[in-house]
């Protein structure tokens, strides 16, 4: 239990701190949702042209430079890389576009059901079986192979281009995108959400917080400190909603969300077996490249892309409900992740055996 | 004994490597990783299993040595 302090800490002052960023004008059940808000840049910044989604969201700034701060400080900051970057970039994406057809990443899923949206209980479902999938494959030996040492360089850029995207935001030039309707236009002052970003992204930093590591190593290790946190993050997210009157119980007409359980279902499949592929959750991802993980910084750009394919294409799904455009893309993802898995498993190669493989002596 | 190289290995592969070098039950093993977070996560782990630790800093690795 004393271990499990900090990462308890943790969950509760997320999951308080994304019910007081509603309060403070983000969506409802959207204090912090890292597929959102990286769709939301990706609109800010042209990549898209959904008019309702496009802001610069200060939140996703604060919580690399928050993990970056406390890294550099912590004598953490580890600049690594070259893990099959390319396979992380398109299993970016496809968690993307997972996450978009549920409307939500990992993190807001668990704050939906704070709020009393219980359509995320089918995307909840579906994470766990996702989980499962990528279980499967790690069993079989997958690996995406080892990341070797960068210079200390090359880690520094993608702090550097947070704090130019923060200066973007604040100056506000003609060529940014900002909604004037829908969620985009919904949003906590700069500096408290940047604030908020910095806090999660430091305290994530030193506990590990991930969404899907605490599914995943409860069933592999029966490890249940991750999954303390993800439960913390639900019962703060709960009490917070229920205090300040924003909990609604019910599956029809949840803030941005649609009530097809299904398509729910598998969104969360795709998002939680290509996160386990990669190693963690979206924030997990963010707070990785902040730490100078550059393969984590090419996964956060294969989800800014992923979101601008979904809605150069009509995948994401809305209020109204998933688009078949976007049903077809989750079938094609599936594959896609299946073929990522097998290829790269120990079904197929036998090379992974060469390093790091046990010696007795 | 048991001795792996889990150095590079994104997560949770350093503490699936470790489970997969602990089957055999070896009375000492010694695990090499190059993050905090590895570090943590297989000494937990390790802990769990039964082993008594000692984590030793390296240049910019740490040696986990367990024994039963």
């Amino acid at each position: 239990m004393e271990e499990k302090k900090g990462i308890i800490f943790t969950g509760a002052i997320v999951g308080i701190i994304a019910v007081l960023l509603v309060k403070f004008g983000n969506p409802v059940n959207m204090g912090f949702c890292i597929a959102c808000f990286l769709r939301d840049i990706a609109g800010g910044l042209g990549l898209h042209r959904a008019a309702v989604v496009q802001y610069l969201r200060p939140e996703i700034m604060g919580l690399v430079l928050g993990a970056f701060i406390i890294a550099l400080s912590k004598k953490e900051f580890q600049v690594r890389g070259g893990s099959s970057p390319f396979i992380r970039f398109t299993l970016g994406v496809t968690v993307m576009i997972g996450a978009l057809m549920f409307l939500g990443c990992p993190l807001r899923m668990v704050l939906r059901l704070g709020g009393g949206d219980l359509n995320a209980i089918l995307g909840i479902a579906g994470f766990v079986v996702g989980i499962g999938l990528g279980i499967f494959f790690l069993n079989k030996g997958f690996s995406l192979r080892r990341s070797y040492k960068l210079p200390k360089s090359e880690g520094f850029v993608f702090p550097i281009v947070n704090v130019l995207l923060i200066a973007l935001l604040v100056s506000a030039p003609a060529f940014i995108f900002f909604s004037e309707k829908g969620p985009g236009k919904m949003h906590a002052p700069i500096f408290i959400a940047l604030a908020a970003g910095l806090i999660v992204g430091a305290l994530a930093q030193r506990t590990r917080l991930c969404m899907v590591g605490g599914i995943r190593d409860f069933i592999l290790f029966k490890d249940t400190y991750l999954l303390s946190g993800f439960i913390a993050i639900f019962v703060f997210s709960l009490i917070g909603n229920v205090l300040l009157g924003y909990f609604n119980i019910g599956f029809e007409g949840q803030p941005v969300a649609h009530a097809d359980g299904l398509w729910n279902f598998l969104g969360m499949v795709l998002c939680g077996w290509a996160s386990v592929l990669l190693g963690g959750c979206p924030m997990r991802q963010l707070i990785l490249a902040g730490e100078g993980n550059t393969d984590s910084v090419i996964t956060v750009m294969g989800m800014i892309v992923g979101a601008a394919i979904c809605h150069n294409f009509g995948l994401a799904s809305s209020p109204k409900g998933p688009t078949s455009n976007g049903q077809i893309a989750v079938i094609i993802c599936f594959i896609i992740v299946a073929l990522v898995g097998y290829f790269n498993s120990e079904m197929v190669i036998s090379e992974s055996k060469v390093k790091g493989d046990v010696k007795v002596g | 004994m048991a001795k792996i190289d889990v150095r590079g290995m994104s997560c949770p592969q350093p503490v699936l490597m470790t489970k997969n070098a602990i089957a055999s039950n070896p009375s000492t093993i010694e695990v090499i990783v190059d993050n905090n977070t590895a570090k943590n996560n297989v000494s937990r782990f390790l802990k769990n299993a039964g082993y008594d630790l000692s984590v030793e800093e390296l240049d910019e690795d740490y040696l986990i040595s367990a024994k039963k």
